[in-house]
């Protein structure tokens, strides 16, 4: 036990190093490359001049956004995963994501939305009423929850979705162009306002996904017995997926839809710290960053006009997915 | 209906050389498509901003009416309504034959990455080749049509296949094809990424005589190879061993089985662009339709075709003056048709 600590610690710990290296690189390494010493000058502002520009407007967003985005993704992963026993749920393939593009297509196309905090409300409802409409529809007339159901509901409902989005943004010239940059699934937001605005919600989103942590590990061993040690199933079940949906929808508001980073990283996370939610999510909230952070780093210097972070993420994820489809776990919990 | 049950039509001659058992029922569910399937294309022809009337239609057709009118009907609607007719027929009849091959319900070509991968193959051809026309188009859906649903069968593969990992390696390569789409997107320039843009949407705008002729002759060709080895079709679903203790050479069927259904789902998008849901749900319908559990080929053709039309005039009509590519339809459709599935608890 105590051997075993020390050894997430030191997972913790070296995550921590880690991804404090990955940030300073993140902002050094571009188009225009810089040495650390003027990064750390400008963000300190004892410099001012074009380099400074650079860094604190045009790669700080980045580099935050990276950071604080790539928690939400892996935290949000780490849940849903839990919470439906589903070793392949992402909010990426199970839907979400494109529930929550295709409220901001809506707020875009009708409410006109222009403040960051409505197009979180937006992005938020919509991620909720997917992950909701998914759960709901692979629960109805199976007595336990299906994986495969899960799965088959969320491509479903997504497909669904992006094409009602998609109908709406060729119908709609002018929400077309907002969306297209949207759509992308790209860490460059160019604001440094909007990242502001999404970071206390993702903090708030990880704390109380921290705070959920003992309960849902209650309720890995079936809800009988989380009700016999005073964990209310139901009301976990519901704040799990209000955190979700929180986590999800203001991350994918901000950088448009990023999938399988919040595939790989709780993956990750079980073989090195284990199953335990406590353990688990501080890892995620360290290493997925770090991926997300690596990954678009490796989008700027991989091709001259920049690989963006959604197609960087779907090149090294999709691989890792049909990996786990041919592994062993997922063969059985598809085996039904 | 109780007169239908179990009811089957022999065909044939009396030396036996031909001869063909069909139920009764498909023959019944056949016809009924097919006359849906005419008046939803006379509904079709008269729809549009220039309304036109029913005689003056028929007089088109004949080649009586004013010159204006003829041009419309035959030149400008006629082609479009035919061919989701025969596309629609393609996609249904080649689902119908995958999903039969496949033995799992899911086993269309939409699953298992046709559409993306023709997608990449075009776009590679505008893109990086610049070979902006109809031949190398279509050989460029080809071939990334079928690399990919070999890559993703073979990927599938593990001592058999098994529908829940098929679909999600389908998810997996189509993600990361996807990823490279919009990166190839973004490199070119805006002219040749347009022409791509508008074939990976699907549509069957501007559909012309001389656009169609190509790929209908592959489509129906398809089709007649088809119902040429519908025998073979029937042996396959009772088991490998099974049809190949009674005289098929099992691995050799399959093989022209699946050349034949890949011909007519690559034929089919090679005209319109991708157009995903068809083959899945025509043959699950027409099962249902039937009431069987064996492959309809010539049902879910029927099947395929009335919901591409539908579809289409769904597209083309609802949002006027604006019209959608119709794949954007069917993908929507698609889904609350899985939803509907699922709640059903079928799969």
């Amino acid at each position: 036990m105590n051997a075993s600590r020390i050894s997430r610690l030191l997972w913790l710990g070296t995550g921590l190093f880690v991804l404090a290296m990955v940030f300073i690189a993140s902002l050094g390494i571009g188009a225009k490359p810089l040495p650390l010493g003027i990064v750390m000058d400008s963000l300190l502002g004892k410099l001012d001049g074009p380099e400074s520009t650079i860094v604190l407007q045009s790669r700080l967003p980045r580099a935050l956004i990276g950071v604080f985005g790539g928690a939400a993704l892996g935290v949000s992963g780490a849940l849903m995963q839990t919470l439906t026993r589903n070793p392949l749920a992402d909010p990426g393939i199970v839907g979400v994501n494109a529930g929550a593009g295709l409220a901001v297509t809506l707020g875009f196309a009708f409410a006109g939305i222009t403040q960051p905090y409505s197009l979180f409300a937006y992005s938020f409802t919509g991620a909720l009423l997917t992950a909701l409409l998914v759960h709901l529809i692979s629960i109805k007339g199976v007595a336990r929850p299906d994986p495969v159901r899960f799965i088959l509901a969320g491509l479903a409902v997504g497909a669904m979705m992006n094409g009602i989005s998609s109908a709406i943004t060729m119908l709609l010239p002018q929400v077309f162009n907002r969306m297209r940059f949207w759509m992308a699934g790209s860490l460059d937001v160019g604001e440094l306002t909007l990242v502001f605005a999404a970071m206390p919600l993702i903090c708030l989103g990880c704390l109380a996904a921290l705070a959920l942590a003992r309960p849902i590990n209650a309720l890995e061993m079936g809800n009988d017995t989380a009700a016999a040690l005073g964990t209310n199933p139901i009301r976990t079940q519901t704040a799990t997926l209000l955190t979700v949906a929180l986590l999800s929808g203001t991350v994918t508001a901000v950088t448009g839809p990023i999938g399988f980073v919040g595939l790989m990283i709780p993956y990750i996370a079980r073989w090195t710290v284990g199953p335990d939610l406590r353990w688990l999510l501080p890892f995620a909230f360290l290493y997925a960053p770090i991926l997300l952070l690596c990954s678009d780093i490796a989008g700027r210097l991989a091709v001259a006009g920049e690989l963006r972070v959604s197609t960087v993420t779907a090149f090294i994820g999709a691989p890792v997915l049909i990996l786990l489809a041919r592994s062993r776990t997922a063969e059985r919990s598809g085996s039904q | 209906m109780n007169f239908m049950r179990n009811r089957t039509l022999l065909i044939g001659s009396l030396d036996g050389r031909f001869n063909a058992r069909v139920p009764l029922r498909n023959i019944i569910v056949s016809c009924i498509l097919a006359v849906a399937a005419l008046f939803l294309s006379v509904f079709a022809l008269r729809l549009g901003t220039i309304p036109i009337s029913l005689a003056d239609m028929m007089s088109a057709l004949v080649g009586r009416a004013t010159p204006r009118i003829i041009m419309i009907i035959v030149e400008w609607r006629l082609p479009r309504i035919t061919m989701a007719l025969i596309i629609g027929a393609a996609l249904g009849m080649s689902g119908a034959l995958f999903q039969s091959l496949i033995r799992n319900p899911l086993g269309s070509p939409d699953v298992i990455g046709f559409n993306t991968g023709a997608y990449t193959g075009v776009l590679i051809v505008i893109t990086l080749l610049h070979g902006d026309n109809n031949i190398t188009i279509t050989l460029g859906a080809l071939c990334g049509g079928i690399a990919t649903a070999v890559a993703v069968y073979l990927l599938a593969w593990k001592q058999g296949i098994q529908g829940f990992r098929l679909i999600i390696i389908g998810i997996a390569v189509s993600a990361m094809l996807t990823a490279f789409n919009t990166w190839l997107m973004l490199s070119g320039t805006h002219e040749t990424v347009m022409s791509a843009a508008l074939w990976g949407a699907g549509s069957l705008n501007g559909m012309t005589w001389s656009r169609a002729t190509p790929s209908a002759i592959a489509c129906i060709t398809g089709m007649l190879l088809c119902l040429g080895l519908v025998r073979h079709v029937r042996l396959m679903e009772m088991g490998d061993d099974m049809a190949g203790a009674l005289g098929l050479s099992v691995g050799r069927t399959r093989l022209w089985l699946m050349i034949i259904g890949v011909l007519l789902v690559a034929a089919a998008t090679a005209a319109t662009g991708p157009v995903v849901f068809i083959a899945l749900a025509a043959p699950q319908i027409a099962q249902r339709l039937c009431n069987t559990r064996s492959m309809v080929l010539m049902s879910s053709a029927g099947t395929g075709a009335l919901l591409l039309l539908l579809a289409d005039t769904i597209a083309q009509h609802l949002f006027t003056p604006y019209s959608l590519p119709v794949g954007i339809v069917t993908v929507s459709l698609g889904g609350v048709y899985m939803i509907w599935l699922l709640l059903r608890g079928t799969p």
